[in-house]
């Protein structure tokens, strides 16, 4: 196959095009699957090695048969050809397989191009700082790829990356315009693939022994929380999520019919406070216990949990209020305290005698204080406990005696329940860190808790924490203090050194900050900052006035600047491009390589009535402009001024 | 002509006047090629010419000693020439019972090199570095070559039998490399019915004495040029470094050859300053054999030079 030689590939341009290959796909090793990681870098290595070694590209077949291998990989592995995963590994796979493809320039076009739209599909899968700055520096690169195409083969490769970096540079002040005043849609980017949400998780419906220690493991931040005024004491900070009442003997799920409204009675003023969720594909806001007011798009529910009308798929913030003391249903409809007494017929037996025992005779009160009083005695808590067989509640009261939050959760509601007093389980967040850098409190899956809750008479839902009892630090501190060393919790949580603690601190603010400020910037904000802007009550139309406005604004900017760079012209080369004008006027134009002689020649030739006073301009221009004289000017304007008209 | 062109600029008198008017007597229908000529001795520059043989290569030479009044000597390269051959000998005299320097051919004003790729790398190289040091060290003493000093070689097409081509570092020591070509037809006509030029080239007469020749050099190379014309040269320059056309760009050395020549070109036209046209007329033959052209690897085509010019806007 031959191209043309105006259209062939300059050779010394393929590394460019490997580099932005590899830059914009690079990324998406992270999430792919390894086979196809590993065949966009043999494909990488092949094109590579084929270029080092000057040899052929491959035939035509053998890229039809590696297209179609790919396709029908991606398809088994993600049975769609479209979509978000799927589409973003084609895009992938296409891009390394281009490479084989080199052998014009349209080819190299055809990456670049494909490499711009890579760079977007990155933003599906992090909006985090350090994608952000590895997508500019690859935008650059491959922009520098771009302007080494049009370059030829004399542009040194500092050259190239100063050129790119300046275009770049210029388009940022457009980024900006656009940022700030393109209309912001809430809630999820329009257009998103349906599984762009997928993987992202956090507190689950359901609780099973083993299910929070599991989620506990990790360091990934749940929320955010910005208090108005003090924060409140660490161990009154119970985020509400799932409350769980239907116990099976393993699994305490929710309960799925309605509940009547609640009835809350504060007890303290309200504490107002910001959340800013990241996304968990469940609808629990995950308030402050107990909350009183709620935004606009969210409801409580009857067992005080307040959720949205959406899963929260896309980080979210939102305003709440709380009062932390309060009282809670203090008359609860009988079908409920039926429900929360309700236990498996035949399990656990030990616990039920056990509770049976306690119950003779004792107010709900005491009941409670001998259940704290023995977990309080000789129980351990920990992150690995042992797994638990049929009567789970049975072998860790009586055998193990070592547990995770949700095991005191679920053994006390048991044993609550076999005693006769309505119980639950609750789960969610408990604690927090606080930042005193951006004055955050930042709650990770790692302060991941269950809690439970017990009706009594007149005093109506009452939190009692089991887990307190066993490991008051777990409370007061936090879970690294609660759990000795040698539990698997993320390393730079167990972390305490000054220093690790001070770095950590600072990374989360900028994080946060970039989350609040720059990916946070919704319709909300973007009204106020158009407000401090003096645009207030905007539409679209006035933002699309607004931003058609700035970019012209910004153009004539960079015009101006562009002008004013450009080096003062020589009043000998003004004058000359003024008699220049004249002969055009004539049809006789001057290519910039041409002399004025040569010039004058045609001049001769095509205009003879002009080649007597263009030759004395001709004369004067050269004496001004190439010759010795002291005051050059006014020979040539007098002779441009008698150039006919 | 050029001076016709030109008004108010040009037209002053010069003293090589009578020497370009003489040798186009001479060399019938090559005005340009000997006002090329003319213009690297006033450049103190060497001069190769290239072409078939008969063409007038060495008649040219000829012609221009005389008018020169140059001390002229003429060295025939063969494949058997050795340096000493060149340079001179010493040889023993017997009644002073010592050794005497017996100068060589190159101890002229005015040296024809004829057929130089004809000889040894080795010989060919003992005439280059007497052009450029202007001495020459036999036999353990440096001894200097006479002022003004000139080579003209002329060389064959390198594609002839029995021919060591110049490498490029000892072509880079001409100033210029001129082809003449076959005359037009009016001139060879006129060539037939003389029955040759030779014997006429004898009555010549010099227009100048040799002693007047480095007044004219130093005149020459003080004709001013300007700021915009130096920008122009260093565009030109960089424009081969950039243009694929070439293997490899111009050197700095070249940069200043080529400004040399257009002052001597711009003086010769009787001006006192450059202007972008001089450059534009001694570019081919100040550049063609200092670049290598990137098909084929020999000197750069003369399209090539000529699209090059064409894409360098004149400051």
């Amino acid at each position: 196959m031959s191209t043309p030689a105006s259209e062939a590939l300059d050779r010394h341009a393929t590394p460019w095009l490997f580099a932005a290959a590899l830059a914009t796909t690079a990324p998406h090793a992270i999430h792919q699957p390894v086979w196809l990681t590993s065949l966009s870098a043999v494909l990488l290595g092949w094109a590579v090695w084929l270029w080092w070694k000057d040899e052929r590209l491959p035939g035509r077949w053998i890229i039809v048969l590696l297209v179609a291998g790919g396709c029908a990989g991606i398809l088994a592995e993600f049975r769609s050809l479209f979509g978000r995963d799927a589409g973003v590994a084609m895009l992938v796979m296409f891009m390394c397989m281009k490479l084989l493809e080199l052998r014009s320039r349209r080819d190299a076009m055809v990456i670049v191009t494909l490499g711009y739209f890579l760079l977007l599909t990155h933003y599906f899968y992090s909006q985090s700082i350090p994608t952000g700055v590895w997508l500019l520096a690859a935008m650059w690169l491959v922009t520098a790829t771009l302007v080494r195409l049009h370059g030829g083969p004399a542009s040194a490769t500092r050259d190239t990356l100063r050129y790119a970096g300046m275009l770049c540079l210029q388009a940022i002040p457009f980024m900006l315009v656009l940022y700030l005043l393109f209309p912001r849609i809430s809630g999820p980017l329009w257009g998103l693939p349906t599984d762009a949400h997928a993987g992202k998780t956090g507190l689950s419906d359901t609780m099973s022994p083993g299910s929070i220690a599991q989620l506990a493991q990790s360091g990934e931040i749940a929320f955010r929380v910005r208090f108005e005024g003090s924060q409140p004491p660490k161990q009154k900070l119970y985020w509400r999520g799932p409350v769980m009442e239907q116990f099976d003997g393993t699994t305490w799920r929710r309960y799925e019919g309605r509940h009547p409204a609640a009835k809350l009675e504060t007890l303290s003023p309200p504490i107002r406070y910001e959340t800013t969720l990241e996304p968990h594909n469940q609808p629990w806001l995950l308030a402050l216990d107990a909350p009183t007011a709620l935004p606009d798009d969210a409801i409580l529910t009857g067992s005080l949990t307040t959720i949205s009308r959406k899963p929260i798929n896309e980080r979210q913030r939102f305003r709440l209020a709380a009062s932390l003391d309060y009282r809670f249903n203090p008359s609860e409809e009988p079908p409920v305290l039926r429900r929360n007494l309700a236990l498996p017929d035949d399990s656990n037996p030990r616990t039920r005698a056990l509770a049976a025992q306690w119950r003779a005779g004792n107010a709900p009160e005491a009941v409670i204080a001998k259940a704290l009083a023995l977990f309080a005695a000789d129980f351990t808590y920990t992150l690995r406990p042992p797994l638990l067989g049929r009567n789970g509640v049975d072998e860790f009261l009586f055998q193990s005696k070592r547990g995770f939050c949700e095991h005191y959760a679920a053994a006390f509601v048991t044993l609550m329940r076999a005693a006769g007093i309505p119980a639950r389980v609750v789960g969610g967040y408990q604690g927090g860190e606080y930042n005193p850098l951006d004055q955050y409190l930042v709650v990770r899956q790692s302060d991941a808790h269950a809690w439970a809750e017990v009706w009594l008479d007149g005093k109506g839902w009452v939190r009692v924490d089991p887990t307190a009892a066993v490991s008051p630090d777990r409370i007061e501190t936090g879970i690294a203090d609660a759990l000795g060393a040698g539990e698997p919790l993320p390393v730079f949580i167990q972390m305490r050194a000054d220093w690790v603690r001070t770095l950590r601190y600072r990374w989360e603010a900028i994080n946060n900050a970039w989350n609040q400020q720059v990916l946070g910037y919704d319709p909300d904000r973007q009204r106020e900052v158009l407000a401090r802007l003096g645009l207030v009550d905007t539409d679209w139309r006035s933002l699309a006035i607004a931003l058609g406005s700035a970019c012209g604004l910004l153009v004539a900017g960079l015009m101006a600047w562009a002008l004013y760079q450009r080096p003062e012209r020589d009043p000998v080369v003004r004058l000359w491009h003024k008699a220049l004008r004249h002969l055009a006027r004539r049809k006789v134009d001057c290519a910039p390589w041409e002399t004025p002689h040569a010039l004058l020649q045609r001049v001769r030739a095509e205009q003879p009535d002009l080649a007597e006073p263009f030759q004395r301009v001709v004369d004067a221009y050269l004496a001004a402009r190439y010759g010795n004289t002291d005051n050059p000017l006014q020979p040539l304007r007098d002779a441009i001024a008698q150039l006919p008209r | 002509m050029l001076k016709d062109t030109l008004s108010g600029l040009a037209g002053r008198p010069r003293a090589l006047d009578g020497v370009l008017e003489q040798a186009g007597q001479i060399i019938l229908g090559k005005d340009h090629e000997i006002r090329l000529a003319v213009a690297c001795l006033l450049a103190d520059g060497h001069l190769l010419i290239e072409d078939l043989p008969g063409m007038g290569k060495t008649t040219l030479a000829h012609t221009l000693a005389r008018l020169l009044g140059l001390q002229f000597s003429r060295i025939q390269f063969t494949s058997d020439l050795l340096p000493a051959d060149i340079t001179g000998v010493s040889v023993f005299e017997r009644d002073k019972s010592t050794f005497r320097f017996l100068p060589g051919p190159v101890f002229a004003q005015l040296v024809l090199a004829d057929e130089i790729n004809r000889a040894t790398p080795k010989t060919q190289s003992a005439l280059l570095e007497a052009m450029e040091e202007g001495q020459v060290t036999a036999e353990g003493q440096t001894r200097m070559l006479p002022t003004p000093f000139f080579v003209i070689a002329t060389q064959n097409p390198a594609h002839q039998i029995g021919t060591f081509p110049l490498p490029e570092s000892q072509l880079d020591r001409f100033l210029m490399r001129l082809e003449l070509g076959y005359p037009e037809r009016g001139a060879e006509r006129a060539l037939l019915a003389a029955g040759g030029q030779r014997a006429r080239v004898e009555q010549l007469t010099p227009v100048l004495g040799a002693e007047q020749l480095p007044d004219l050099q130093r005149e020459a190379a003080a004709t001013h040029a300007a700021g915009p014309l130096i920008d122009y040269v260093q565009a030109l320059v960089e424009a081969t470094r950039q243009n694929p056309a070439f293997q490899h760009g111009l050197s700095p050395r070249a940069g200043l050859a080529l400004l040399a020549a257009a002052r001597a070109w711009a003086w010769l036209a009787g001006r006192d300053m450059v202007l972008p046209d001089d450059v534009q007329a001694v570019l081919p033959a100040v550049a063609r054999h200092r670049l290598r052209s990137a098909q084929g690897g020999g000197y750069a085509q003369a399209e090539d030079i000529a699209a090059l010019i064409r894409s360098v806007a004149i400051p």
